[in-house]
């Protein structure tokens, strides 16, 4: 489980911007194609969180839809899975949004 | 940018001047943008092996598959054909044991191991430790077997040129659909124990058109690697890779 090596990192961030005080709240963007289950990083989050400056922290969980254009017509393909067809037929799918694992935001006590 | 300092807490609370944080009501927290990738630090770590590689003139592969798919098989046979052309060596992952290891030493090749205890997959830190051990000769090929997993290591860039992905036929033939990140990533996949093929339900075509719903530009070569079928393609492949050059660090 990759989850738990992720939240580890995210944990690791949020202690760098901390600077010796405590966070309250971490923000985390998660794409829907990612590979990251948000459930899997909630389960993680408070032990990974123990003994840190993220300790008692809150986790907000922002899941970003995955979306792609077609290379052959250029239309827009929402993806729910980390691959898709356009109405056209088309399987050749340029990703615009879906793939991020991004620590976007964090309030510091 | 987004750290904040003793200049962010004395400005007023309607700034318009980007300073990336904001206060709450009563002025308890601070709210501070961070926009920071979670692997931000695993691909920096890669990219710094990618640039040791090419500064040395060295092609790495990372093989990736569920366990038992055949990889440590595919390199004992693979290290033997090629010993001749080019010096190869091999980075082992697995979480526990270096038996394959010993596997790829007794087929006459440079094998480091590296244990990953509870990580499921090798991370770019690991593969840096490890090449600087095995320190491997400008021109030489190193192939990076990594721990069986079709899932994490897609998550996790060593450095390598390409990703190899290894399946095998007695696993089914709806992988691809079932493990999309893994053939999103890869560059080839070796389908291997083809000579299984009349032992078990496996539909070869339902497999490919699974490889190209989820990556139209993957090429497959069947293989066995315990019998050596398709072998030679393979060979082709690893020639045409060293034959381009290495793509320089960004
Ligand atoms: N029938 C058959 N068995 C194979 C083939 N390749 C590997 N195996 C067997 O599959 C098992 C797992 O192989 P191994 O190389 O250890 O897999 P790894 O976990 O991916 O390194 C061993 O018993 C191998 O002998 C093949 O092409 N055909
Ligand atoms: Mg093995
Ligand atoms: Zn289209």
């Amino acid at each position: 489980m990759h989850e738990l090596g992720i939240t580890q990192e995210v944990v690791a961030i949020a202690e760098e911007h901390a600077k010796g005080q405590r966070i309250a709240r971490v923000v985390l963007e998660i794409g829907k194609l990612s590979g990251v289950f948000p459930d899997a990083v909630r389960f993680c989050f408070e032990l990974c969180a123990e003994g840190t400056a993220v300790e008692g922290a809150k986790l907000e969980i922002v899941e970003t839809p995955g979306r792609a254009r077609c290379r052959a017509c250029n239309n827009e393909v929402p993806l729910e899975k980390p691959f898709g067809e356009c109405s056209c037929g088309c399987t050749d799918l340029e990703w615009l949004a879906g793939d991020e694992l991004r620590v976007r935001e964090l309030e510091i006590i | 940018m987004c750290k904040p300092n003793a200049d962010e807490h004395s400005h007023s609370h309607h700034h318009g001047n980007g300073h990336p944080h904001t206060h709450d009501a009563e002025g308890q927290t601070t709210r501070v943008r961070v926009e920071r990738d979670v692997l931000d630090k695993n691909d920096r770590l890669a990219e710094y092996n990618r640039g040791w590689l090419a500064g040395r003139s060295v092609l790495a592969l990372n093989l990736v598959s569920s366990p038992g798919a055949g990889k440590t098989t595919l390199l004992e046979r693979t290290v033997r054909d090629l010993a001749a052309e080019f010096p190869v060596s091999v980075i082992e992952g697995d979480q526990e044991t270096d038996r394959d290891a010993q596997r790829i030493r007794a087929a006459g090749c440079r094998a480091i191991q590296i244990n990953t205890g509870v990580a499921c997959h090798l991370d770019a830190s690991m593969v840096a430790r490890a090449l600087s051990e095995l320190a491997p000769v400008s021109g030489s090929v190193v192939f990076v077997e990594n721990v069986g997993n079709l899932v994490c290591p897609a998550l996790f860039d060593l450095g390598e040129r390409a990703k190899v992905v290894v399946c095998s036929v007695p696993e089914g033939d709806d992988k691809p659909l079932k493990y999309p990140h893994m053939f999103r990533a890869g560059e080839i996949v070796l389908l291997n124990k083809m000579d299984l093929l009349a032992h078990v339900p496996f539909n070869l075509d339902r497999f490919l058109d699974g490889v190209r719903a989820v990556n139209s530009e993957l090429r497959v070569i069947p293989i066995s690697a315990l019998h050596g079928d398709g072998l030679a393609d393979w060979y082709d492949w690893i020639r045409d890779q060293v034959a381009r050059p290495q793509r320089a660090a960004i």
